[in-house]
Formats: C-alpha cells, structure tokens, sequence
C-alpha cells in the first residue's frame, strides 16, 4: 500500500478534561473520499478543524503526505511547528464551512481571488482566470460580480467551495456543507461535490449528516464516537450491515429523522 | 466691538442679538472646526489604539491598555492645561486652538478605540478561520478582512462621539480660544448683557447638535451593510 496522504498517530485533543478525541488512529489514502458520521460531539468536525490548523491539538503526531503537521523535525526529533510551517502544510488544504464564512464585503469573484493573489502570487488576470474556470464548475458564472448577500445559501455554499479549489489543494475539508441550508438547496450543493468527487483526483474528507449522499460518493464511511472510530468499512457495509449496535443506534436515529 | 463688528445696545433686546449674531457665528465656526479637527484626531487615534491594545504582544498591548485608561480617567481640562502650559517647556508651542483641538481629539481616542475594538472583536469568529484556511497572513487578513467589515458597523456609534466632541468644545475657552462661548462671555463683559448671548448660544448649539445628529444618521442608513467593498 503507498503511503497515505493524511495519517493520524494516537491523536488526543482535549478541552479542559473533556476528551475530544482519544488517541485517533485514522489513515485517509491519496484520491479517498472519505465521509465521517457520527453523533454530535463526537469529535467529527474537530477532526477537519485540526487539519485545517484552526484547533491544536494535544497529544500525538498527524502526518500530510509522511510530513508533520503539528511538527517540526528538529536534530531528528519533532518539535512543535512554527507559523512558516503551518502555512507551508496550510496550502495543501481547502475547507468548506458549514456557514460558508464568505467574505461578505467582497464580490464574489474578489472571494475568490483574493488569497490566490496574495498568498499564491498569482497575477490578477491569472487569478480571474482561474476563478471563472471554477465559477463555471459551481455554474454560477453569472454571478461573478454580485455580493454574497446577494446570493442564496446553496450559492453561497457553492462560491464557499470554488474558493477553496481556488488555491489548488490535495485534499479538501468539508465540515457539514449543507447543514445550515435550506432543505430546497441541499441537493445544488451536493451535485457540486458529486462532481468533484467523480471528476477529480483530490482526496475529500467529509462530514455530514446527509447518509443518503455518503453512500453515494463515500469510498470509506467512519462512524465517529466519543472521541475514537467505532466502526469504518464501505459505504454498504456500514449502512447496509453495520456490525456495532452503536452504529445501528445512531443509523436508526438518523433515518427516522429524515 | 469685537472682529470688527458693533453690539448695538441702545435699540432693545431683539436689536442687541441682532448685531451680535455675527460674533457668535464666528464663534460657532470656530466650535465647529475645532470639533472636526477633534473628531478626525480621535478616529485615527482611537483606531490606533483599538489596532495596538488588540495586539498578540503583551509588551505592545499593555502599554495601549494603560495608556487609554489614562486618558480616560483624567479630566479633559488637566490634559489641556498639561498640553497649553507644559509643552511649551519642551519647546513644544503650538497654537491656542491647535493645542485645544489635539486635546479633544486624544480625550476622546480613548473612547473611539473601545468602539473599535468592539467592531472588530464583533466579526464573526468564522471570517477568521476562512482566511486562516486560505492561508491569508494575519497582517492582511486583519486590514483587508477584519477591518472592512468592522468599521462601517461602528459609524454610528463614532458619530455620537462626534456630538459629544462639539459639546465639550467649550472647555478650550480657558486656553483663550476663541470658540462661541467665550465669544458669548466677552459680549457679556462687556455690555453687562448675559442673558442675551448665553441664550443664543444654547440655542446655537441645539441647531449644531440636531444637525450633527441627523447627519449621523443619514450615514448610518446609506452605509453598506455588509461592510465596505474594496475596489
């Protein structure tokens, strides 16, 4: 097997003395679309936040690629990592928020150039480029020059995402992109990821709640519990025979909901 | 007689306002530009502050912390003088309405910068994240993410400022500035007529303020609500 491409080593993230995560064990292999279920609190979003460099973590390693994220390596031993570090493991992850986090005061189009300017270097009639090219992939060509406000929440989940392609990541974060939409707008948000998922090589981690939807592009499906992976395997085994009772307790629970 | 216009006290009351309304109106200038002068010295203060308390370093922070505080717990009037009579010993001299203006204007940094500071510790946690996600430096994320979202929201709020700036302008007439009260006291001296001119100028100075007030006002309803585009 190569080597994966995201690699959790015995992670602990604690608040105070609440656990979060318990030692995490958790391999995601280059071009894997994984999807992460679990109950709230279970530590599935701060999985994604972690690698994204918004939470620290406190115990254990996480390898990008067989590099330390949270490490240096120092006269062979790690160390904690520097902001120049960070930003360097930074640029190879995109994430996508449950509340989209535009930038409201900027057009759409602005969203997305502005950090492939200024952090890629890219010139502006490069940056533009790009952007159009994405806003084509999202279909919301025609709405290059309008402002988030402007836009409905599957819109604006949809620029969420173009702009975090805009910077050209190896994997992408998505911490329940559809979950503070509208159900009418779900489905425009998820074709988008269908297509990422089907059309190309990134590696995805997802979390969600639509179940439907995860068995659908999901490669590995990991059912999350208090801080640890209580059951992984295919999309079919876990929906369609889940082996823990916690698993079919949370399963049930989520299909009367629908 | 003062700048060069004529009190006419022999023709009764309504006569007598009369020929001073032009003294006041001199003064009422001077009020207004020493409060502009004020109000454009503690906004950029006030954000400078706001920018330097707000800072990871505790060796910047601190020192803008106490710093305001002073500022704030010390009276306007002990500022002034320190600036009108102090200065001046450090061979720093500047002018009776310049040395007003400043002092108004540092008196109320301190207020704006809290102001600030709420605005931008308002922004959503979020719009830091997406920027710290998109690997934008903290530097820029602060002045082309934070900044832009933070001050249209707290306009309004640095208008009162502006109204109370106006009101305290009186306090320069002990540096000798010639700004409407003090107008309004040498009319009286004068011509041993206080009621007149003081009255005038409280009525002068409910027009300023009202205006003033509305004028903040229509700009806090044509503000851009989502912050202020760039470019």
């Amino acid at each position: 097997m190569t080597e994966p491409i995201i690699a959790f080593d015995k992670v602990v993230k604690r608040y105070g003395s609440h656990i979060v995560l318990d030692e995490l064990d958790f391999t995601v292999a280059q071009g894997e679309k994984v999807t992460i279920i679990g109950p709230s609190g279970s530590g599935k979003s701060t999985v994604l936040r972690i690698l994204m460099t918004l939470e620290t973590i406190s115990g254990g390693v996480i390898y990008i690629g067989g590099e330390p994220l949270w490490h240096e390596r120092r006269n062979g031993e790690l160390a904690a990592a520097g902001e120049a570090h960070l930003r360097k493991m930074r640029t190879q992850l995109g994430m996508v928020f449950q509340q989209f986090n535009l930038f409201p005061h900027m057009t759409v189009l602005r969203n997305l150039t502005e950090a492939p300017r200024t952090v890629l270097g890219l010139s502006k009639a490069e940056a533009k480029a790009r952007a159009e090219e994405l806003l084509q992939l999202v279909g919301l060509t025609e709405h290059a020059n309008k402002f988030p406000g402007q836009l409905s929440g599957g819109q604006q989940q949809r620029v969420g995402i173009a702009r975090a392609l805009a910077m050209r990541p190896r994997i992408m974060l998505f911490d329940e992109p559809t979950s503070a939409l509208d159900p009418e707008l779900v489905g425009e948000v998820l074709n988008v990821i269908r297509r990422l998922a089907a059309e190309h090589d990134l590696t995805m981690l997802l979390v969600t709640h639509e179940m439907r939807f995860a068995r659908e592009i999901s490669d590995r499906v990991c059912f999350f519990d208090k801080g640890k992976i209580r059951e992984q395997g295919t999309p079919d085994e876990i929906f369609g025979n889940p082996r823990m009772d916690r698993t079919k307790q949370f399963l049930r629970a989520v299909r009367e909901g629908e | 007689m003062l700048f060069g216009y004529h009190w006419d006290t022999a023709h009764g009351e309504w006569a007598f306002a009369l020929s001073i309304l032009p003294m006041l109106l001199r003064g009422l200038l001077v009020t207004l530009e020493a409060s502009v002068v004020g109000f454009f010295v503690a906004m950029v203060l006030g954000l400078i502050l706001a920018v330097l308390k707000g800072a990871r370093s505790r060796i910047v922070s601190w020192p803008a912390t106490f710093i305001t505080e002073f500022i704030r717990d010390t009276p306007l009037l002990v500022q002034l003088f320190f600036l009108y009579y102090v200065l001046p010993d450090y061979g720093i001299i500047l002018p009776a309405f310049l040395t007003g203006a400043l002092a108004l204007g540092i008196q109320y940094s301190a207020y704006t910068s809290e102001v600030y500071r709420a605005g931008i510790e308002a922004v959503e946690p979020g719009q830091h994240e997406a920027a710290k996600a998109l690997d934008i430096p903290p530097r820029r994320t602060f002045t082309h993410i934070v900044l832009p979202q933070a001050v249209p929201r707290v306009i309004p709020a640095l208008g009162n400022y502006l109204v109370s700036i106006m009101k305290d302008v009186p306090v320069l007439s002990v540096v000798t500035v010639l700004e409407m009260l003090n107008v309004a006291k040498i009319i009286g001296d004068q011509t041993f007529d206080y009621l007149v001119p003081l009255s005038m100028v409280g009525g002068l100075y409910l027009i300023l303020t009202l205006v003033a007030s509305a004028i903040v006002r229509f700009v806090d309803v044509s503000l851009p609500k989502r912050g202020l585009p760039l470019r």
